[in-house]
This record gives structure tokens, sequence and C-alpha cells, in this order.
């Protein structure tokens, strides 16, 4: 039985297409019209923990605030801030506020943020708090101990397809897979020939996967990532186009760049997850230039 | 001095996938609290043989953590350890990453280091020891996944790992990239797939039982 939309949706083998809103730092839920934007043109938004390691409002308040916008949330909880007691209360808080849809990830250390000084928990990782998950759907917490009702959650997790080395990525997804992961979300993809090769690896799984896109702010950014983040190559390609654009032409080519990608990467993987950082107005021009919408 | 205990001996051939073994014992601190006595040490080796495992040398050596002192030593042994498929390690956590260092034979850890109380060893490399009290250096390659790991994961890397690098340093080395490297020489990426519980913290308080224990065996040696 189905417990979600986006549950249903990949159970059908339909295309499915998910994005991402970041809560902001304080109690101005401004940011909640990003949401309102992509409403009708996405299955679920996933909602981040405390992004970046930065100090905000809830992922599971606002998962809550987007159920009563009719919108289906997908909770991201990390390791990074709670310890094991409270992870599994946030999990069962998140049930019984309506959520469904849970992304089990392990979180940046607290070291990037703004709090650098802060003590890394880390008690689970993702595999462990997805096995806690699990635990908690069968109506027993970690320690076996019984439950006055359970939970039900669609559980997911992240993969890194570009990682280097990719053996060590795809041992964690299996192991993720064991401890109950039902869908992937992955790391943003410039790269469609490592995406389809990594895509053939892990076939044989049959869990579905959904292909990661972060929009191209300028060729700047583009630089910044392929330095500093992890499992990110954007292209020398991408990053002249980025380059030549005059600054009123620079979403256009954004789009643009986004919208090959999307085409590309349509028939490998089971759907995508658009990370939009900001640009969640221009969400669905990328998808109707993408022939999505 | 160094207190450790044995792992429970299912633990110990769980981990030991290997035919034959080859014993280093460290006769440093850990000798003082008795780890590593002869007897607990024969009576390992003879339930390894029990099960079918051929014991192909053992040496004693005085401090594990003098990386140098093992390259030394072990080279008088290198028939018997050429014909060893598996090395079980008797010292604390130190002792283990050392012996992984020097030799690619998989080195395995027969304890748990639970406390370091008073005069350490000589210690002289990067190798740390964070008396976690449940040494996981069998299945990460003799590479101390909770003072290489800057999150202290135990299941594999986070997704944070840039250019082999940790996310916090791009001079730090991710830990779990030097473990895999580790075991994909060795040929035991397998032990990779093995799902580790969630870490024990509790052991991690000492009792003050153990503590005076620790310091009395300190002051009776300290008498001769």
């Amino acid at each position: 039985m189905e417990i979600s939309n986006l549950q249903k949706k990949l159970n059908e083998g339909k295309f499915v297409i998910t994005s991402e809103i970041g809560p902001g730092k304080g109690t101005n839920l401004e940011f909640l019209k990003e949401a309102e934007i992509i409403k009708d043109k996405v299955d679920a938004i996933n909602v981040t923990d405390l992004q970046s390691s930065v100090m905000r409002l809830g992922s599971l308040c606002v998962c809550h605030l987007l159920i009563d916008m009719g919108i289906e949330p997908i909770f991201q909880i990390t390791c990074r801030d709670r310890n094991r007691l409270a992870l599994q209360s946030d999990l069962l808080s998140a049930y019984v506020l309506g959520i469904r849809n849970v992304l089990c990830l392990t979180g940046d250390h607290p070291i990037l943020g703004d709090h650098p000084e802060a003590k890394p928990v880390f008690d689970l990782d993702s595999v462990s708090l997805l096995k806690v998950a699990s635990m908690l759907m069968e109506g027993k917490d970690m320690k076996g101990n019984a439950l006055d009702g359970k939970v039900e959650f669609f559980l997911g997790a992240v993969v890194s397809p570009c990682y280097e080395p990719i053996d060590l990525q795809i041992i964690k997804m299996e192991k993720k897979i064991e401890q109950g992961a039902r869908f992937f979300q992955t790391q943003a993809i410039y790269d469609l020939k490592k995406f389809e090769e990594f895509m053939k690896r892990v076939e044989k799984y049959k869990v579905p996967v959904l292909g990661g896109i972060v929009l191209l702010k300028s060729a700047g950014m583009a630089k910044y990532m392929n330095e500093n983040v992890a499992g990110v190559s954007v292209p020398d390609r991408y990053i002249e186009m980025m380059a030549k654009a005059k600054k009123e032409e620079k979403v256009k080519v954004s789009l643009e760049i986004g919208a090959e990608l999307i085409k590309g990467m349509k028939d490998m993987c089971n759907g995508i997850h658009i990370m939009p950082l900001g640009w969640d107005k221009y969400v669905p021009d990328l998808l109707y230039l993408s022939g999505l919408i | 001095m160094i207190y450790s205990e044995l792992k429970p001996f299912e633990e110990i051939l769980k981990s030991l996938k290997e035919k034959s073994v080859f014993f280093i014992l460290c006769s440093g601190c850990a000798e003082v609290v008795r780890v590593s006595d002869d007897k607990s040490v024969e009576e390992i080796e003879n339930k390894l043989k029990e099960n079918q495992k051929v014991i192909t040398g053992k040496i004693k050596i005085d401090f594990l953590c003098s990386k140098n002192l093992i390259a030394r030593k072990l080279s008088r042994h290198i028939d018997k350890l050429s014909k060893s498929s598996s090395i079980l390690v008797f010292s604390c956590g130190i002792g283990v990453q050392c012996v992984s260092k020097i030799v690619d034979i998989p080195a395995y850890p027969a304890t748990n280091t639970i406390y370091f109380g008073g005069f350490q060893g000589l210690w002289p490399g990067e190798e740390r020891c964070d008396e976690c009290g449940t040494c996981y250096l069998g299945i990460t390659g003799g590479i101390c996944p909770i003072t290489f790991c800057t999150k202290q994961l135990i299941n594999g890397p986070c997704g944070g790992t840039n250019k082999g690098k940790c996310e916090i340093d791009p001079n730090k080395d991710c830990g779990w990239v030097l473990i895999y490297e580790k075991l994909k020489n060795i040929e035991k990426l397998e032990i990779l797939k093995d799902y580790k519980e969630p870490r024990n913290y509790k052991l991690i308080e000492v009792s003050s039982k153990l503590r005076k224990k620790i310091f009395y065996d300190i002051d009776k040696n300290e008498e001769f």
C-alpha cells in the first residue's frame, strides 16, 4: 500500500519531479511563497534541515506548513544536531504531523556553518538512521521497545553519482537500501556520461533514483562548485556558456543548460530533483523548456 | 597504562576470515595490566586451532606504537609472515593501526581499548586511539574511523568528501577514502558492506573501580 503520492507515482513508473525549499533564518515565512510558485508543477517538495549547518527555522515545522498549503513535503532529517533519542522522537512527531516522505542524511559538519564551535553530534549516521526509522515503522524503537502507535514512512536517502571513488558511494547506497531506503535523490549532475555509467551500475537494485539539478547562476558559481562541492564537476563547456552570456541573458542560458541536462537524463532515471537555491520562480520555465509540462 | 579487554572470542573468530594467523603482542604499557598475558593468549590460540585456523607464529614487541620498532622486529619473521593471511594484534588501538600501516596483511584487533590511564607508550605517530571500547580496526583496514573521520562515522563516508579530502579542511585526508584504499589494497573491500550498529557510548564511562585498579597496578609495578 502506498502511503504518499510520491511513492504512488514512483510505483506506477511515472516520471517524478521534486524540488526543495530552505527555511529562512528567523520566523519570517516569506520563503513559503517560493513553494507556492512551484506547488502545482512538482510532486513533492523537500524541506532542508538547517542547510549548510546554519541555524534556521526547522524542517519539521515547515513540512507541516506545506501540508497546510496542500503540498506534499519530503522531510529532510540529518544526524548532525540530534542524538538517537531526539531523532526517534522527531520521526514520531513528523508522522503525527502528517509527514510521510522522509529523507535521511548524515548532514554537513557544524564547522561549515554559522555556529562552528557547536558540538558535532553524529550519534547515528544516514544508514543507522534509516534502520531506526524502519524499526519505528515496525512499531518498535531502536532498542526494541514497543511503541504505542507506529509510524508509516516512505524512506529516502541521497547518493552522489559523480563522487570519487564511486565504489565507496555504491557500497553505501547498497547499505542504505538494505536498511530501508526506497528512493534516492542525487547530488547535482552536470556530467551525463558519468551519471549514465552510475545508473547502469545501480540498476540492479531496482530503487528509483531522482537526478539532481542545480541551475548555474554564473560562471563563478560553477567554478566555485567544481573546487569546493563534493561530487560536482561542471564541464568547461557550460562554464564558457555562462561566462559568454550577457547579463540579461544569464537566466536564459542557465535554463537552457538545465533543460539540456533534464532532457539528457530523463530516460536514465525515474525523476528529477531540482534544487533551485532561490531561483524557484524559474522552475516552471525550466520544466517547460525540458518538455515536462 | 592502558586497560583493554579481550574481545569476545566469537567476534575475533568472525573477523578472522582467513585460514592462517600470525600473533603480534605488545609488551609495552599493555602488559602492565596483563591484557595479553600468556594464559589468555594461549586460550585464544587453542580455540582458533579448534576452529581449523593455523597459527603461523607469535611475537612480542615492546612498544607496538613505534612503527620503526615493528618494521625492525617483523623483518626477522618475514618467512612466517609470508605464510600468514592475517595478523591478530594484542595491543591498544594505536598498536593495531601501526601494524596495519607497516604490513599489507589484514590485521585484526584482539582487544577493545577502554582506558589510557597515567603513562602512555612511545606513540610517535599520527595514529590516535579514542578509547571507544568497541575497536573497529578489524573492519577498517587498521585505520580508525573514530579518530580519522571528522564525524566519527562507522558505516562509510558522508557525501562531503572532495577530491579525497574532508569537507572541513581541504588539507585533511578523508578517513574513509584512506580506509577504502587500504581495504582495496588488501582485497578486503567486501567488509565495507557490513552494517555497523550505532556505537555504544556507555563504554566511554570507565568505572571508578577500574580507574583505581589501574593506578594500583602502576604503584605496584613501580615498587619493583
